[in-house]
């Protein structure tokens, strides 16, 4: 039975919803279930994580049956620079106040195009960073510090 | 007649010259956006929530309409001149649309879909006006399980709609509504699910999910294989159309207006499924059904005003029950719970002023795209040719600032950057992300509505079907559900779906 062939992401997929489904169920267990009539604070979660664990063993199922089309490409790059941006300004925006965490922030997202040169994301950085302070801080008045303590001496 | 009394008040409200300058802001900037390819709406909106908040109440809904319906026209724009349709509901437009552009009637093509546009748009907007209080009265009847019947049929026909697999799609409510629960239970005060992190007790932020879901994970997806846009620039010009065209878009624009005003209205409907319907009949009926695909008139009205009645009525669900009928609604639902309003009937009683402001408001923002776009054609195709590289990081710190701002809390945007790879897995896995969102938004909801049905019915489930409004509900619900598993619907559905894409 070495043919069967199988869509590997469905079956992914399926895996990933069965597994989600039953980190909320076991984590729904540890909470008040009730009864029908008197709901816990448990009772309609662990619902909703049963049947999601049941609609993924449904999808790992069907994935037996036919091939699907590749996965495709992944933008490695894309992750590996885009998903910290945000992280990196919220470790940042209180220290090192807004606007250099601003011009960090724009920075790190920049090189995730490999198309973007140094000099081109430094500038752009630097005009982003211009007109959010010019918006945000002073034209919308948002409470942010310009510079945070961590720039203090 | 208190409908003229209500839209007075309405125009009054909407016409101010601060709310006329936010509807303005809002939908040049929905255009800006909805021009750049691969940006749809849903996440121009999810990108430019936070921008709202600093604003009134009224004005912030208004500008976020205006956003709306700024990214639909400039999605339709993109349809015709390049063949890339910003926006799903316009991938019709850019069948017949980019093959007039192809012809040299560009400048026509782009008219007519305005045009369209604002006809149908003028048509809904007093439909909302007459169809709105009504529905509201008997939206005042309803019980907890009539809410938890109406909420299964929207989270139902979202499934319906979205792309390729249902059992996937129901995989995905489910998640969005477990990921909605997450917080401080409201009834017993026990935190749930926040993995004993103290800043997740108000449960996961609706902005730092909208925007990591859909805008994070888009930006992901455009840069997965990055190709330089070929713009073919057909040149813009003879923006009027003759008088036969204008004698062969009059009947397409009055059906496409009756489908979209129609398919609308229902929770989980809306634009894409209005324009898709509207071109079939369009080619059905028509006396010559092979110029279809090759620069139809009809086929870029009748869709054009077929999505934008959709998309207006698609906001009375919203309105009157607070039941948002698709991923921009319920980004508009999240919007009015930060503002302080809870959706829902009491909105037209108790704040008159901003449910008619609101309406009057679509109606202003269709004219102003008229006046304003039309004439700014020439500045739109100039930004098609903005590098994407440019643009992303301008989107990612733009998203950084406004997540940041809705409550100054960090934690947000470390669920940004979660919930965008998570956006993006889903993606890649082929799940579409639209009923996730939905969810989400409706777990609290759905819950609330349950626990308190059952504790009125004394733990007795019939109730939801011995009620028979909750009964009809659940009923419409269940056939909808049977009609997608239906093996001759399901392939009509999977023809339909891969047309689009």
């Amino acid at each position: 039975m070495k043919s069967v062939s199988f869509d590997s992401t469905n079956a992914a997929c399926g895996a990933i919803f069965a597994s989600l489904g039953l980190f909320f169920a076991y984590q729904s267990f540890n909470l008040d279930l009730g009864t029908a009539f008197r709901m816990g604070p448990g009772y309609f979660p662990l619902v909703l994580a049963i049947v999601m664990t049941l609609l993924g063993v449904i999808i790992i199922v069907q994935a037996t049956r036919l091939e699907g089309e590749p996965i495709g490409p992944i933008a490695w790059r894309g992750l590996a620079f885009i998903l910290p941006a945000p992280i990196f300004f919220g470790l940042t925006v209180r220290g090192l106040g807004f606007v250099v965490a601003l011009f960090l922030t724009s920075l790190i997202a920049s090189f995730a195009s490999q198309k973007m040169r140094p000099l081109m994301a430094v500038l752009l950085s630097f005009g982003i960073t211009i007109f959010s302070v010019a918006v945000f801080s002073y034209a919308l008045g948002l409470p942010f510090q310009r510079f945070g303590p961590w720039l203090r001496f | 007649m208190e409908l003229f009394s209500n839209l007075a008040l309405g125009f009054a409200t909407a016409g101010t010259p601060e709310n006329l300058l936010f509807c303005l802001i809002g939908v040049l900037l929905g255009t800006l956006i909805g021009v750049l390819p691969g940006i749809g709406a849903t996440a121009t909106i999810a990108m430019l929530l936070p921008i709202t908040f600093q604003l009134e109440p009224v004005s912030s809904l208004i500008m976020l309409a205006g956003i709306y319906y700024g990214a639909q026209y400039g999605g339709s724009t993109t349809a015709i001149l390049i063949n890339m349709p910003g926006e799903s509901s316009s991938a019709v437009t850019a069948i017949d649309g980019y093959q007039m552009a192809r012809k040299g009637r560009a400048g026509a093509a782009l008219a007519i879909a305005a045009i369209g546009s604002f006809f149908a748009g003028t048509v809904s907007t007093f439909l909302v006006a007459i169809f709105a209080p009504p529905l509201t009265a008997v939206a005042l009847q309803f019980g907890a399980a009539e809410y938890f019947s109406l909420m299964i049929v929207g989270l139902v026909s979202s499934i319906a709609l979205a792309h390729g697999s249902i059992i996937k799609a129901l995989a995905m409510v489910a998640l969005g509504l477990l990921l909605g629960l997450v917080g401080t239970d409201i009834y017993t005060g026990t935190p749930r699910f926040t993995l004993g992190i103290r800043e997740y007790a108000d449960g996961l932020n609706f902005v730092a999910v909208a925007v990591g879901v859909f805008g994070v994970a888009e930006i992901l997806r455009n840069l997965e294989g990055e190709k330089t846009r070929t713009v073919l620039m057909a040149k813009v010009s003879g923006l009027m159309p003759s008088r036969q065209d204008f004698k062969e878009m009059l009947w397409p624009v009055l059906r496409g207006t009756g489908i979209g005003s129609a398919l609308g209205i229902l929770p989980g409907g809306g634009a894409i499924l209005a324009s898709f319907a509207s071109y079939t009949v369009e080619k059905r009926i028509s006396k010559t059904p092979e110029q279809f695909g090759h620069g139809a008139i009809a086929g870029v009205a009748g869709p054009e005003s077929a999505n934008n009645a959709g998309a207006q009525t698609s906001f009375i669900p919203l309105l009157t029950l607070g039941i948002p009928a698709n991923p921009v609604m319920a980004l508009m639902v999240g919007a009015m719970i930060i503002q302080g309003i809870v959706p829902g009937p009491n909105v037209a009683v108790e704040q008159p002023a901003l449910f008619w402001g609101i309406i009057a408001s679509m109606w202003i923002g269709n004219l102003m795209l008229v006046v304003l776009n039309l004439p700014l054609i020439g500045l739109w195709v100039k930004l098609l040719t903005i590098p994407y590289y440019v643009l992303f990081p301008v989107i990612m710190a733009f998203c950084s600032i406004g997540v940041y701002s809705v409550n100054s809390n960090v934690y947000d945007l470390y669920a940004v950057a979660f919930f965008g790879l998570i956006g993006y897995t889903l993606v890649k896995l082929r799940c579409e992300p639209a009923p996730l969102l939905l969810g989400f938004v409706l777990g609290p909801l759905l819950e609330e509505n349950l626990r308190r049905a059952m504790i009125l019915s004394r733990g007795d489930a019939t109730t939801f079907v011995t009620r028979p409004i909750s009964a009809g509900l659940l009923f419409l619900a269940a056939a909808v559900l049977i009609i997608v598993f239906l093996p001759s619907v399901k392939a009509k559905r999977e023809a339909v779906f891969t047309e689009e894409d």
